[in-house]
Formats: structure tokens, C-alpha cells, sequence
């Protein structure tokens, strides 16, 4: 097993530690969806670790956890039995808006992207939201979205159970504190700076005078990773295991 | 619930309809849109339930499509999709923007007969400010503050989707993805496209009869072996990643798209495909 951490695994670890913060509301039933997979890296990663978490993936072919269509996901939340969401975006902004509609005049005439998806929904009825993007640029982490697709925060009398929890990117981690509707930095990931993050940052965001360097995952994480947590993925993200992990589905 | 030709089947979708689809984990007739393409449907109004993909793709680069509703339209793994993304760009189709739980409830209002129905969320989301057609009331039930966004009931007029198997009495059958009964509810009419025909009713069949939609709601289906293809069709086959891909790749032009079409959709391929 090569000691080299790829960026892949730092960041499912990363993840792993914002699902198991004993600070966020708790964690039985996390939904994962088809274009995931460090994410749904980080959602078995905390289920090897012996956590009892119940995972659905969304596009799981064999023994898809929904029988009654995708419609069950929204119903499963709107009850209240859905307690973490990923979502990305193409656009993300300092108020943790996201925007999965297009750049430019609507519906998206300067860049398109595929659409919102169930965002405008799980952002709000999710206790807690997971905003995970690897690229992290100035393009993508703009001043303010050109459109929102899903609100990072609400008025007071709208029904709203959470909101982002943190934003994780391929160069660091912020924090989001609703009740000002802003991101802290609270680690950048090996090779990166406050300067550096700054300088590929679209928003204004707080930082500590010392900014902390990501850990990497502990030799325990890597090997669970890299074993029963691949083995549980091959099915649903074949090209990720094959391109992360050098795993290929059997045939 | 007559079992017709897959010609007869595109036929029975006038020009102008709105046409409801399921996206590509979710049974879409991939054949019954390829055999659109082949009569040169016009006006479509297609509607992603609650997203959209492969299928909706082909029907835009063909021509088809004057509208789509949707949550989202990908090609998953190959990315963006093409036809769609330069006809937003053109103008050439209009594109109303939706969230996936606003289409399911549009429709499970539909399929109770109510005229509205109230979704939590959405509140804040430009996709509201483009939509005249949703509207945020105060709970009527609420002596406190609490706007909540109602949606109107939706009625396709045409759903199309690619069941397993068709039985003698012409219930179809989906298994788990009973969505597809939402949408056969609440649609003026419900075309299926299936691998095979087998004896026998599935409404008899105890453990058969959960993933069956009643021929009640089944205009006309017709025969169309591997007719989800390139789309996974539940246990019976899977994504075929690598068609879709160099579907991305050739349209990522006009010209690309229609020789790809001309092989696919009308040409010798198709026909190998259809048999």
C-alpha cells in the first residue's frame, strides 16, 4: 500500500470528521447521490470505523434502498429521515447560495449547467448540508451567485431545519456560521496558504491568525479507505475505484 | 390497452404534446424516443420527471422539442448534454427550470385530483421568480407566520416509459420504480414500451402485483427488446457507459449529431437494435 496520500483520500477523510463533529446535529441516515463519490468515500469510511450510519445511494442498480421511486428521497426528508446531504455547485458564493441553474441572463446563457436537481428542497429540510466542491477557483467561488439555485439561508418565518455546515474544496475546508451568513477558514489542505485560498477566492471570508494545515487520514482511515470501503463502492463508481484505488469492478 | 407496432406507439404522440419521461435510473423508452425522431415529431413539450437525460437529448438535437420542464438534464458520467446546452444557448427551446419534489408533487396532485399541492422548501429560489405558475400562500392551518409554496397539478398528456414485461391482460411491470405509477396516474394517457410479453396477470401474482402499474391506466405498449438502451434497465441490463460517451462526444456538434442519428436512430444500427 503506497504511504502517499492521494488528494482524494484527504478529502473523504476530511469529510468523515465534519459527519462525525459531535457539534452538528446527529447523523443515522445520510443520502448520496450519483455524482459523489468522495463523498459517499467519507459516508463509508465513518460506517468501517464501526459508526452505525444508514447509507442510501441514490443510484444504487442492485438493492436500490427506495421502493417506491426517486420521489422517496423528498418524502424520507420532508419527514425528517434524511439527516445529511452533499451538495455542490457551479457556482457557490460567501452566503453559501448555490447555483446550479447557469452563469449569465437566465436560464443560463453564458455557461449552462445540468439544472437544480432537488437542492431548493434538501438545503432547507436537511438539518445539516455538506457543501463539497473539488475545484476551487475564483470562477466557482464567486461574490454572489448570478442565480440561486437553493438559498444558504432564510428569513426567520420560513420553515427551514439547517443549512451548510461547512464547505470543503480541494485546497481547504470553511466553516459556515448561518447567523451571520458567512464562511470562516478552518484549514487549508497541504500546499495551500490564507494567501493562496484568498487569492482563488471569489468571497470575503474570516480566518484565524494561525490557519491549521488539514491532517491526513490516519494509517486506520487509509487502509479502510483502500479496502472495505473500495469494496462497497465498486459497484456504484466503478471509474473512481479504478482511477483512485487501481480497482476494477468484476465483470 | 392494445400491444401495437413501436411505429404505431410514436404515432399515438400528436405533435404539441406534452410528453412526460422518466430520467436514465428510471425506465425512460429510449426506443419509443428514437422511433419519435423516425416520424419527425414536432412541438414536443417534454417534461423531466424529475430530470432529464439521454433521451430528452436525442429528441432536442433531432428537432422535436419546442419546451422541457425539468430538475436537470445530464448525461451522468459523460457530462453535460450536448443538444440541450447548444439549444439553450440558440433559444431554440424553452427551458422551464424545476426542483425534483415541485414535479413529483405536481403530479401526485394530479394523481389525487386536487388542484394544488403544498411542497416545504423552494422559498428564496430564483427557480420561483421564473415560475408565474407557483405561488407562496401563508398555511392556512398556521395562526403564526409560515409561507409555504403551492404547486399546481400536473397532467401530462402523453407518459412514455420502458416497463420489463407486459402480461396477457396488458399490466405492465415496473418493479421498484413506482414513480412510474405516480406518473401513469396522473397522465391523460401512458405508453410502455417492454422487452417481452408473458402469460398470465400479474395482479394475481401476489409478489408481481406491488411493481405493477393495471392496464387501466395503459394506453398501448408495444414489444421493443433492450428499449432502455443505453439506460440500465433494473436487474435485466446495465448503463452502457461507453454508447452514451460517443453519443457525447459526436454531438457535440449539428453535424456530429445527425451523422451519429443517421446511424442510430435511422440507419443500420437502429434496425440491428430494434430486432
Amino acid at each position: 500500500m503506497s504511504a502517499v496520500v492521494q488528494p482524494e483520500e484527504r478529502l473523504a477523510a476530511v469529510l468523515a470528521r465534519l459527519i462525525l463533529d459531535p457539534s452538528a446535529p446527529p447523523v443515522r441516515h445520510i443520502a448520496v447521490g450519483a455524482a459523489s463519490p468522495i463523498p459517499a468515500a467519507a459516508c463509508w469510511l465513518v460506517s468501517k470505523l464501526g459508526h452505525p450510519v444508514r447509507l442510501s445511494l441514490l443510484h444504487k442498480r442492485s438493492g436500490n434502498p427506495f421502493t417506491e421511486g426517486s420521489r422517496e428521497l423528498f418524502d424520507l426528508t420532508g419527514q425528517g429521515r434524511i439527516d445529511l446531504f452533499f451538495l455542490g455547485g457551479g457556482q457557490i458564493d460567501g452566503q453559501a447560495n448555490i447555483n446550479l441553474i447557469g452563469t449569465g441572463e437566465w436560464p443560463g446563457q453564458g455557461v449552462r449547467f445540468p439544472g437544480s436537481f432537488g437542492s431548493a428542497f434538501m438545503y432547507f429540510m436537511t438539518p445539516r448540508t455538506i457543501l463539497f466542491r473539488e475545484e476551487h477557483s475564483p470562477r466557482v467561488l464567486v461574490p454572489r451567485v448570478d442565480h440561486v439555485s437553493a438559498p444558504g439561508v432564510s428569513p426567520p418565518e420560513v420553515f427551514r431545519r439547517g443549512t451548510a455546515q461547512a464547505l470543503v474544496t480541494g485546497r481547504c475546508v470553511f466553516r459556515f456560521d448561518p447567523g451571520r451568513a458567512r464562511f470562516t477558514l478552518e484549514s487549508t489542505h497541504p500546499g495551500e496558504s490564507l494567501d493562496s485560498i484568498r487569492a482563488e477566492t471569489g468571497f470575503d471570508f474570516d480566518a484565524p491568525v494561525e490557519v491549521p494545515t488539514t491532517p491526513d487520514p490516519t494509517p486506520e482511515e487509509l487502509s479502510l479507505l483502500r479496502g472495505p470501503v473500495c469494496d462497497e463502492m465498486l459497484e456504484t463508481y466503478p471509474e473512481f475505484c479504478s482511477r483512485v484505488w487501481a480497482r476494477a469492478a468484476a465483470a | 390497452m392494445t400491444q401495437v407496432s413501436l411505429e404505431a406507439l410514436a404515432a399515438a404522440v400528436p405533435d404539441g404534446a406534452m410528453l412526460a419521461l422518466p430520467p436514465d435510473n428510471s425506465l425512460p423508452s429510449v426506443a419509443l424516443a428514437k422511433a419519435l425522431v423516425r416520424r419527425g415529431a414536432r412541438g414536443l413539450r417534454l417534461l423531466g420527471v424529475p430530470v432529464s437525460g439521454f433521451a430528452t437529448d436525442l429528441l432536442i438535437g433531432a428537432g422535436c422539442v419546442a419546451e422541457v420542464q425539468t430538475s436537470a438534464v445530464s448525461l451522468g458520467e459523460a457530462g453535460f448534454a450536448p443538444r440541450f446546452s447548444a439549444a439553450v444557448k440558440a433559444g431554440t427551446i424553452t427551458l422551464r427550470d424545476a426542483t425534483c419534489p415541485a414535479i413529483h408533487t405536481m403530479l401526485q396532485a394530479a394523481e389525487k385530483g386536487v388542484p394544488f399541492m403544498p411542497l416545504r422548501g423552494v422559498i428564496g429560489s430564483d427557480i420561483l421568480a421564473h415560475r408565474p405558475d407557483w405561488r407562496v400562500v401563508q398555511n392556512p392551518l398556521s395562526d403564526r407566520p409560515d409561507p409555504i409554496l403551492v404547486l399546481p397539478a400536473l397532467h401530462p398528456d402523453v407518459a412514455a416509459i420502458h416497463a420489463v414485461m407486459a402480461d396477457s391482460e396488458g399490466n405492465v411491470w415496473v418493479g421498484r420504480r413506482r414513480e412510474c405509477a405516480t406518473l401513469a396516474h396522473a397522465s391523460r394517457k401512458l405508453l410502455v414500451t417492454v422487452e417481452r410479453v408473458v402469460p398470465g396477470n400479474f395482479l394475481e401474482d401476489e409478489r408481481l402485483a406491488p411493481g405493477a402499474i393495471s392496464a387501466t391506466y395503459v394506453e398501448a405498449f408495444a414489444v421493443a427488446e433492450r428499449g432502455a438502451h443505453p439506460v440500465a434497465l433494473l436487474d435485466e441490463y446495465g448503463f452502457d457507459a461507453g454508447y452514451v460517451a460517443a453519443y457525447a462526444r459526436a454531438a457535440r456538434t449539428e453535424e456530429g449529431f445527425r451523422a451519429w442519428a443517421d446511424e442510430h436512430v435511422f440507419g443500420h444500427a437502429a434496425r440491428v437494435a430494434a430486432e
